[in-house]
């Protein structure tokens, strides 16, 4: 039998995760880019990653969010099918959010998008981004990812033509050159091929949660491609250009071969909990 | 080479610095993003006066995240922003204000004329909000509060800020721009 969800959980658990994901990097990142320091041979480079380490160590020890850009906020959802709440999940989440937003605090990001006029709060229309996916059981796991501009904005799509899978390459890096430091390398980035326009950048996004050290060959190699360009951390050159590569794929239309990037900054941020399931 | 500098900067202050050194900053910068330099440009075709002075002045792409209320604020985070997004404004900025440094972060596009024999750009590492709050003193005061917390003008009262690269130097040297160029090079050998 399962137990029901209730509403103050959830917004605490939202503003403990939050708070988690915006002060403590995950650790594979962590060793990633401490493995890129001891690497580096580029005087400017190693004080880039040292500079970077210093900080997470502080925002850690302090509490407070490693980078001023708390992001837009991404949340990922993996509702158990027989899980019970008597409220509105969303509700919970967007208190959680106004709640994080003051206590931590989180730096107001979400604006009109023509208007550009802040509410204040990091929500509005369409924001927090939540993401559901039913899953078995009877617990919810909630996500959050939040996602820095300087890394969203160098993003790319591309709708190649099917016969053209080996451009995939050619996008991958072409999306890193035209980035350079813009996106606070050293970067992680997440690709999606397949499904569909959206889907493909759906696909990019939920591949920055995998673990960084986790790659498959393909990956691997990609990663090295990336690496070779000697971008380095922020732009100012070295041989960490990226962390990590996670490809995530999905069938397409026979016609069709979408191809998403999508690059995150060194702070690759994301913190979950499960609640409920089965007593 | 390691340079201790304190505003306000003078040209020979400047003149000195190389794309590669290291430059640490103390006394005031002002943080200005795309709406803070947007305003600049309005205010100066207008004939208005600015309620600070960019005389040898340091401005910060940094949207800081604050605590606080009224003119009693306290920095929490204040890293730099993407530098590139004002690189559009700065050459016009530049015409006008005698500004001697830029900070921010990934570099910045077709300014190095506009710089030449009057400023630098200085990079900081991105993301480090954490460190960069180590070494602002003090939040002087807020001007255009009304652009929102993150575009608004922040007077910052900084020691040893830093350590910054020098990025692009007023001698037309960049370094984002060696790096690129090479990294052209690189991906056209790649089979």
């Amino acid at each position: 039998m399962s137990s029901s969800i209730d509403y103050d959980t959830v917004v605490s658990a939202v503003v403990n995760i939050l708070e988690e994901a915006e002060t403590v990097l995950p650790q594979d990142v962590v060793d990633a880019l401490e493995k890129a320091a001891s690497e580096e041979t580029s005087p400017i480079a190693k004080e880039q990653l040292e500079a970077i380490l210093k900080n997470i160590g502080i925002a850690a020890k302090k509490k407070v969010p490693m980078c001023q850009d708390t992001g837009i906020l991404i949340f990922f959802v993996e509702l158990g099918r027989d899980s019970r709440m008597d409220f509105r999940l969303e509700d919970a989440i967007l208190e959680g959010v106004r709640k994080a937003t003051a206590s931590i605090p989180l730096r107001p990001n979400a604006v009109d998008p023509l208007t550009r006029s802040n509410s204040g709060n990091n929500t509005g229309n369409g924001i927090p981004d939540i993401k559901y996916e039913l899953v078995d059981g009877s617990s919810i796991k909630i996500t959050v990812a939040p996602k820095g501009a300087g890394s969203e904005n160098m993003s790319s799509i591309k709708m190649l033509n099917p016969t053209e899978k080996d451009s995939i390459r050619n996008v991958v890096l072409e999306t890193v050159l035209n980035a350079g430091g813009k996106p606070c390398p050293p970067v992680v980035v997440g690709v999606g091929i397949g499904g569909s326009f959206d889907k493909a950048a759906r696909l990019a996004k939920s591949a920055l949660l995998e673990k960084v050290d986790e790659m498959t060959e393909e990956e691997k190699a990609l990663l090295e491609d990336i690496n070779s360009l000697g971008i380095g951390p922020m732009g100012l050159g070295g041989k960490t250009t990226a962390l990590a590569v996670h490809i995530k794929k999905a069938h397409c239309h026979t016609a069709s071969l979408p191809v998403a990037v999508n690059i995150q900054c060194w702070a690759n941020r994301h913190a979950s909990v499960v609640l409920g399931g089965d007593e | 080479m390691e340079y201790r500098l304190n505003t306000p900067l003078k040209k020979e202050d400047v003149d000195k610095l190389k794309a590669g050194d290291i430059v640490y900053l103390s006394g005031t910068v002002y943080t200005a993003r795309d709406e803070a330099h947007a305003r600049i440009l309005e205010m100066a075709e207008e004939k208005k006066e600015l309620p600070f002075d960019l005389e040898g002045a340091v401005i910060y792409h940094c949207g800081p995240l604050m605590k606080g209320k009224d003119d009693d604020w306290e920095v929490v985070a204040a890293g730099p922003t993407t530098s590139a997004r004002m690189s559009k404004m700065t050459p016009k900025l530049l015409d006008i204000h005698g500004v001697r440094a830029f900070v921010g972060k990934g570099g910045m596009d077709n300014v190095t004329g506009a710089m030449k024999g009057k400023s630098v750009y200085l990079a900081f590492t991105g993301g480090c909000a954490a460190l960069a709050a180590m070494s602002i003193e003090k939040v002087n005061t807020v001007h255009w509060l009304d652009l929102g917390m993150p575009e608004a003008v922040w007077e910052l009262k900084v020691k040893n800020f830093g350590p910054l690269v020098v990025g692009i130097d007023s001698h037309e040297n960049d370094l984002f721009t060696d790096v690129r160029k090479k990294a052209l090079e690189a991906y056209s050998k790649i089979e």
